[in-house]
């Protein structure tokens, strides 16, 4: 359920008010506003299912509809507007028939077996079919039966669940502007489907996984590695190392009842411990590490006079959108892999070596708030020891739902640490989980290396919220650097373009393809909205600020790493494990 | 019950003197032959007047007769232009002034027509400019230009009380002047010529027979709300309109009379004809300037209407092809001429095509407020085969249901919703008693199955199941329950539907189960199809739901 926002209570303070009568009571509403929104400021929060925050009205559904006197039809209202006078009943015999129909008739095309569904417990259908006590299905016929689409390795669509509410369209499109998928044929035939009718693997889908956030029921969901996972783990020949995102800290606690913004690292250590991984590492750790060769990497192209802007690269969903829609700007993307893969490469090789095991008989894990990282662990050029650096990556909620399989409840566990020595990392790495995180990191650290001095105010305030794009100007050494952030990839865009024609002012680029960064990325738990981003954000600096050490390169078991195996930053054994490069896509 | 195509077999005594009896069945014999009986139906007809040599075939909704036609020829015209839809050349009727015959039929008796919009078709060649000048064409645009304002234009039209005739009835001089008042440097004119319902092709006729008529009206339109480009979303199965209206579009560029500086003036306007998606609702003026925008042919929110956020978000007039043909003569003749004519709160004439079990067919232009009677009895000649009348269709499955006993009812915009019917785009189709009525109104619900975009609920999955539980009563498995059912969803859909197509069409449903009630009685609770129409197999128990 959305709640009424800010911005909502800004336009009720600046905006006239009209007065209406809402079921019966009078009441005073900003001009403008929905009927929707209206009957929310009024502590009444009309069902819907096809209307959701941040996209353009569809009105679609037809759940949310209301009367209103005078009016011969019922009207939509997540698309009407109050107007002053207007006289709503959003209970009447009329309205509650038409929504309880709506229900009945989206049902009597729909499988009934919630238990075998992804989304039994957070499926709005079902919810609203227990709210409005729906005991039978009084029109039944027909019934639309569909292949499930396997095809992508990281979202799976089974349009037998699908109610048509086009969220998954309108997400794709609005937000990420990749349009991967759309509506296709017309009245009952309808179904969503990836364009040109293939399947969604052979798609310009980037795996972004923002439509599942979107998607009020079973229909879209992540390819599930959790079988994979157990057997790993069940497996006494496997060595198993989980390593888990920044993102994930401020977000598992939510399927476990703990409010969003709550930092569970420590319990969440001690869970997976539980679970039976041999080691519980950080992904943490490899963000440090990607500071370090991604900053070398800046200083250099900015000393050498290399091709600029530098664009990060930590992002799966962002790397595929370039590979397909920007590959002229191919050179520009830094080719760090990213804070997952450079994890697993170095686990099987230093680490390996280190512990005297086989990589072969090693098995990387990552927990992930993200989709396009099991994409991505697939990539071919992702085989830095000649095994997958990582093998399998799940998602905040797969791996919640393993814990829960298990019984373990994170609320309940102890407090303990990430083990020795991939488990070490500072504030500057934390602060990966959010937009304009990685910004703040390697801005941290160039500073210092290009300075040599100490920089006193860590915290970069104007990359950090929830602005679509943000700028700031740094001095290092009486040069000004221009860097940019952006997230959600239809804000990318707006910045690439003006890469793409000439215009862009910028040395360094943050794009991450989920809003919010990877704390609103497409595997975190459901509901990810603005306000829960806004607090997992919260969280994740106050990760950073109860960390001693907020620097890369002041991380020692980084130093270590350089030390012992990999030799100089940007060196060549570093080259070799760490970066990649990029393959140009079909646009399509 | 609706046909793509109506073949139509003249039957005088003449005609069947030259053999016309075997003509009609070897026709029969050749549209089994290639699985067209569903799509394609062949009727007699009278004559079409003198002019037109015995036997002939004319074939609708193309308007092509071939004439004189023989038992042998028959084999080629169901196979190229039934099934292939190419016009056989060398069989067609050619008119006196040595062009196809593409205009409407004359219907007896005259005395009951009445030409405003229709006034130059069959008489002008559509495709040369200076029949149209010579007729008067484009002095109302001359007339506009030089001695009216744009908002004594409006008030004009605003005076004439014309209704959209594309079938919502709504006053054109209002929707004119919403769009003049709205602000916006930038704004359009639209004509609505998808023209999707079955058993009309009205539009058609105005296109091909009189297309600067409505360029025209476009323009002044144009000049009237401050618009510097139209477009003409065309049905893309008519390609003959649209061959007509470039050529018109060409020859009043050439003339000055489209274009830049129109007539010397400062007003410049111009005309873009787009094809339409092929979809029955992209005819909705959203779901048409969707299209027109190269999007999913699906409704817009309303409002904002498109007076203020039409075409590309700018303000913008959709009018039909049949209101925009009635301006030249308002302004011509003045708004109380056009008052004079039809009935005080409905003024003008309307088009009417008459389709269906009635003895003509065709089109007629009359003034508004002729009943149902004076169309189908005098005008249609009543009933095909002597058969009693069981209802008549008007303005296509979404408009209204007339049933006998509304016989006597005016016709016009605002009348007929006092009998939960409506005007629509004037189509007639009339359907005898040999019909049975669920399986007439199934017919109905499986179009708007058919023509459903799928985004609301109500109408994607709510005439899935009308069709659904119609079925079931046409097997015999139908149950009183059933009955309260339809009535149930067809209330529902009426108020919960987003657009016009699916709040209207449960229309013919509700109208039905009211009026025949006892027919459908008769499926539900005695197992039987009184006109012997349905399958009615043998009674099947219903599942039993397992009790523990
Ligand atoms: C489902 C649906 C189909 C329609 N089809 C047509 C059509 O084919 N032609 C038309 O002129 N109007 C059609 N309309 C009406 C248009 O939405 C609109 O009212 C009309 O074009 C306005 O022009 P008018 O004011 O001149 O009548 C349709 C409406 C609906 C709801
Ligand atoms: S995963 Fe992202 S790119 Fe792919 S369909 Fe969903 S929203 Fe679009
Ligand atoms: S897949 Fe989900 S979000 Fe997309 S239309 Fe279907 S139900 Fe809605
Ligand atoms: S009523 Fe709904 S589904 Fe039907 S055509 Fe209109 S918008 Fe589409
Ligand atoms: S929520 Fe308003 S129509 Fe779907």
């Amino acid at each position: 359920m959305v709640k009424v926002t800010s911005e909502m209570r800004e336009k009720a303070q600046t905006v006239s008010l009209v007065t209406i009568y809402l079921d019966g009571r009078e009441v005073r509403v900003p001009e403008g506003v929905t009927l929707l929104e209206a009957c929310r400021m009024e502590g009444i929060h009309v069902p819907t299912l096809c209307h959701f925050e941040g996209l353009s009205p569809w009105g679609g559904c037809r759940m949310c509809v209301v009367e209103v006197e005078g009016q011969p039809n019922l009207v939509a209202s997540c698309v009407t507007q109050v107007r002053g006078g207007m006289r709503i009943w959003t209970s009447s015999k009329k309205v509650r028939e038409a929504r309880k129909t709506n229900l009945e008739l989206l049902l009597s095309n729909h499988p009934l077996d919630c238990q075998l569904c992804d989304r039994n417990g957070s499926c709005e259908l079902q919810s609203l079919a227990y709210q409005f006590g729906i005991r039978e299905i009084r029109f039944q016929g027909e019934r639309k039966v569909y292949e499930v689409d396997q095809s992508s390795p990281s979202i799976k669509r089974d349009p037998n669940r699908c109610i048509l509410c086009g969220r998954c369209v309108r997400t794709c499109r609005e937000i990420q502007t990749v349009c991967a998928i759309d509506f296709a044929n017309r009245g009952f035939e309808t179904v969503i489907s990836p364009s040109l009718g293939l399947p969604l693997g052979e798609s310009v889908c980037v795996n972004c996984g923002q439509c599942i956030l979107a998607c009020p029921t079973g229909a879209l969901s992540e390819v599930s590695h959790v079988e994979m996972v157990w057997d790993a783990i069940n497996d006494p020949q496997k060595f198993v190392i989980l390593q888990t995102a920044p993102a994930v800290r401020v977000s598992i606690g939510e399927p476990f009842g703990l409010p969003p913004g709550t930092v569970t690292t420590g319990k969440m250590v001690a869970a997976f411990r539980r679970l039976g991984f041999d080691r519980v590492f950080d992904t943490n750790f490899a963000a440090d590490l990607t500071i370090i060769e991604e900053g070398h990497e800046f200083i250099a192209r900015l000393q050498q006079g290399g091709k600029l802007p530098l664009i990060t690269s930590c992002s799966p969903g962002w790397i595929k959108f370039m590979e397909h829609f920007y590959p002229e700007l191919m050179e520009n993307v830094s080719t760090c892999k990213s804070p997952q893969q450079m994890f697993g490469a170095v686990a099987k090789t230093y680490y390996a070596q280190k512990l005297g095991i086989d990589p072969k008989d090693m098995v990387v894990v990552s927990i992930m708030p993200c989709t396009a990282k099991k994409f991505e662990c697939q990539r071919d050029e992702m085989r830095a020891s000649g095994f997958q650096d990582v093998d399998f990556s799940l998602t905040t909620r797969e791996a919640a739902r393993m814990l829960q399989e298990k019984g373990i409840d994170l609320k309940e566990m102890p407090e303990e640490d990430f083990d020795d020595p991939l488990g070490i990392s500072t504030g500057a790495a934390a602060v990966f989980g959010a937009t304009g995180g990685v910004m703040e990191a390697a801005l941290r650290s160039v500073y210092e290396i290009l300075t040599g001095k100490t920089l006193e105010k860590v915290d970069f305030y104007s990359v950090r919220g929830m602005d679509g794009v943000k700028e700031a100007t740094v001095e290092i050494n009486g040069m000004e650097i221009h860097v940019a952030v952006a997230h959600g990839l239809g804000n990318a865009r707006k910045v690439l373009d003006e890469v793409k024609a000439g215009r862009s002012k910028y040395h360094f680029i943050e794009i991450m393809a989920c809003p919010g960064g990877c704390i609103g990325g497409g595997g975190q738990p459901i509901p990810t909205n603005l306000e829960i981003r806004m607090k997992r954000i919260e969280a994740i600096y106050q990760v950073d600020r109860s960390l001693p050490l907020r620097k890369s390169h002041e991380n020692p078991a980084i130093k270590r790493l350089y030390e012992e195996f990999l030799g100089e930053p940007n060196g060549e054994r570093a080259h070799h494990l760490l970066h990649t490069h990029y393959v140009p896509r079909e646009r399509m | 019950m609706f046909y793509r195509a109506h073949v139509l077999v003249e039957m005088t005594s003449g005609s069947i003197a030259l053999g016309a009896a075997q003509l009609k069945e070897q026709l029969e014999r050749e549209i089994a032959r290639l699985g067209l009986q569903d799509e394609v139906k062949v009727l007699e007809t009278g004559s079409f007047g003198a002019a037109i040599p015995s036997p002939f075939i004319a074939v609708y909704p193309d308007n092509i007769v071939y004439a004189p036609v023989s038992v042998q020829h028959v084999r080629k015209i169901v196979e190229e232009h039934l099934l292939k839809g190419r016009v056989v050349k060398e069989l067609l009727f050619i008119g006196e002034r040595g062009r196809d015959v593409t205009a409407f039929i004359p219907l007896s008796p005259m005395a009951k027509e009445k030409r405003v919009v229709l006034r130059n078709c069959g008489l002008i060649d559509p495709l040369n400019i200076e029949e149209y000048i010579a007729r008067d064409g484009y002095m109302a645009l001359a007339k506009v230009l030089t001695e009216m304002t744009p908002e004594e234009v409006i008030e004009v039209v605003k005076r004439s009380g014309l209704q959209g005739r594309g079938g919502a009835g709504f006053p054109t001089g209002l929707k004119w002047e919403f769009t003049r008042r709205a602000e916006g440097e930038e704004k359009y004119i639209v004509c609505n010529a998808d023209e999707g319902e079955p058993g009309t092709f009205k539009d058609r006729l105005i296109l091909e027979g009189d297309p600067h008529s409505v360029l025209e009206a476009m323009a002044i339109a144009g000049y009237a709300v401050g618009a510097r480009e139209g477009y003409i979303y065309v049905r893309a199965e008519y390609p003959q309109s649209i061959r007509h209206l470039e050529v018109a579009i060409v020859q009043a560029r050439e003339r000055g009379l489209l274009g830049e500086r129109i007539l010397g003036t400062s007003f410049s306007f111009d005309v873009k004809i787009r094809r339409g998606a092929g979809a029955y609702v992209c005819g909705e003026e959203t779901a048409l300037l969707e299209s027109i925008e190269g999007k999913r042919g699906e409704p817009r929110v309303k409002p904002p209407y498109p007076p203020q956020r039409g075409l590309w978000g700018k303000p913008t007039v959709i009018n039909n092809v049949e209101t925009l043909a009635n301006i030249p003569p308002i302004i011509l003749n003045g708004p109380e001429w056009f008052r004079g004519i039809g009935t005080p709160t409905c003024p003008g004439t309307k088009v009417f095509t008459l389709t269906g079990n009635v003895n003509t067919l065709g089109l007629v232009e009359v003034p508004m407020g002729i009943t149902l009677r004076e169309l189908v009895f005098e005008i249609g000649g009543g009933i095909r085969g002597g058969h009693g009348l069981k209802l008549v269709q008007t303005g296509g499955p979404s408009g209204g249901t007339m049933t006998p006993d509304l016989l006597d009812v005016p016709m016009a915009f605002d009348t007929l919703p006092r009998y939960n019917s409506a005007l629509g785009s004037g189509a007639l189709t009339v359907i005898d008693d040999t019909h049975c009525i669920v399986d007439v109104v199934r017919n109905f619900a499986e179009f708007f199955l058919h023509e459903s975009c799928g985004k609301c609920t109500p109408c994607r999955v709510g005439n899935r199941r009308i069709v659904d539980i119609l079925e079931r009563i046409a097997k015999g498995l139908g149950t009183l329950e059933d009955l309260e059912k339809l009535s149930y969803l067809g209330h529902y859909m009426k108020a919960t539907a987003f657009c016009g197509l699916g709040q209207a069409a449960p229309n013919p449903l509700l109208r039905c189960l009211e009026f025949f009630r006892d027919e459908f009685e008769a499926h539900v609770r005695e197992k039987r199809c009184p006109q012997g129409i349905c399958a009615m197999k043998p009674q099947a128990q219903p599942k039993k739901t397992l009790r523990v």
